[in-house]
């Protein structure tokens, strides 16, 4: 890892951990770059790389009907290719916790961003998920983890949606 | 690859073909594939799907992965298959033993008037998975297949995937439950997950 590791990130992580979540699946985000560097490097947790991010959602519920804890993460912009997938969870009352990186809202440089970023909680809600945003980088754990326990022990869908402020604007090297 | 007119009754296939699945677990795709098992003689073994197209590898494989001591087999049509093409590369690349893919290639969207398939052409969904990744793959088209089959499908180290080009015939109708609360709880129970 090239730079310090966030201490939300490791927050995160911590809260996976502590909750016996042992598979992640994701597409990548730079914002979720420390936090993904982490389940890799420990052997307990499964890293599943996707191609697309719905195969997430098919995969959590999958996990879920065989006894074993698993989540997704991804950027905002994934969030529109989860919208029919997200039906699946519901039907078999599975858990389904996402964590979403936001795009296209703080300071965003890039417009192509924007329309899904301003759209993802509001498509998240519509398919019935429980939406919690975090703006300040000390409250992701505990959201996560309160996200998470919503998640398990109710057998909801819930996403975490990390405010772009919190990760920082990508400026692609202009100002 | 096209082999036309396909010649496999997709009824009696799947009936023959469970008959050598011994304990594994089965997840069907939306539609044909589950109105097919659930004829077959109904399981709480069975996991069945009456939406959410594309993602019936994707289930399956989180199932395979939450029960690395099991088989899990899914079962699921072209279309079905065609549109979460990108999941065969995610099973490639995690590479659990114990999974394996049955698509069942009548070339069609059967459920929707039969309208012409990808796989009706050039495409060979089979190919497509041993190129990401599979271990083996394999193309039936012989009706008395089934034990063979099983054999491949249900005893072969995965990830395997094998195409059954069958016939488009008209079946009754054979509905399971479709209650997903009501099928999750079925089938964990069956896992010793849950009480009855």
């Amino acid at each position: 890892m090239s730079s310090p590791v966030s201490n939300w990130s490791l927050d995160v992580f911590r809260a996976i951990q502590a909750r016996n979540i042992t598979l992640v699946c994701t597409v990548p985000d730079g914002g979720l770059s420390n936090l993904l560097d982490l389940i890799e490097a420990d052997d307990k947790i499964r890293l599943v790389t996707l191609s697309t991010e719905e195969e997430g959602i098919g995969i959590t519920a999958g996990c879920w009907l065989g006894g074993r804890r698993a989540m997704i993460a991804m950027q905002s912009s994934g969030v529109g290719n989860c919208i029919n997938a997200l039906g699946l969870p519901l039907a078999y009352r599975a858990p389904c916790l996402m964590l979403v990186t936001m795009r296209g809202q703080w300071g965003e440089f890039n417009p192509w961003q924007v329309p899904m970023g301003q759209a993802a909680k509001p498509a998240l809600e519509a398919m019935g998920v429980r939406c919690f945003p975090v703006e300040r980088p000390e409250e992701v754990g505990e959201t996560f983890a309160a996200a998470a326990d919503l998640a398990f022990n109710s057998r909801t869908s819930a996403a975490v949606l990390v405010s772009q402020r919190i990760i920082g604007a990508k400026g692609f090297g202009q100002k | 690859m096209t082999v036309a007119p396909n010649k496999i009754a997709r009824r009696a296939f799947i009936a023959e073909l469970l008959r050598h699945r011994g304990q594994a677990l089965v997840a069907t795709g939306l539609g044909s594939a589950t109105w097919d098992c659930f004829a077959a003689g109904d399981s709480p073994e069975y996991l069945y799907s009456w939406g959410g197209m594309g993602l019936a590898v994707p289930t399956a494989l989180g199932l395979a992965l939450a029960q690395p001591g099991r088989r899990v087999l899914a079962i699921t049509g072209d279309g079905e298959m065609m549109m979460g093409l990108g999941s065969l590369a995610v099973v490639g690349d995690q590479a659990p033993k114990n999974f394996a893919v049955l698509v069942l290639d009548n070339e069609t969207f059967g459920e929707t008037g039969r309208q012409r398939g990808l796989s009706a052409g050039r495409v060979d969904i089979a190919a497509v998975a041993k190129a990401v990744g599979f271990c083996d793959v394999m193309t039936v088209t012989e009706q008395g297949a089934t034990a063979a089959l099983g054999r491949f499908l249900f005893a072969q180290p995965g990830p395997v995937l094998a195409v059954a080009k069958i016939a488009i015939t008209e079946d009754p109708w054979a509905l399971p439950e479709k209650d997903g609360a009501t099928l999750a709880h079925r089938f964990r129970t069956a896992l010793g997950l849950e009480q009855a």
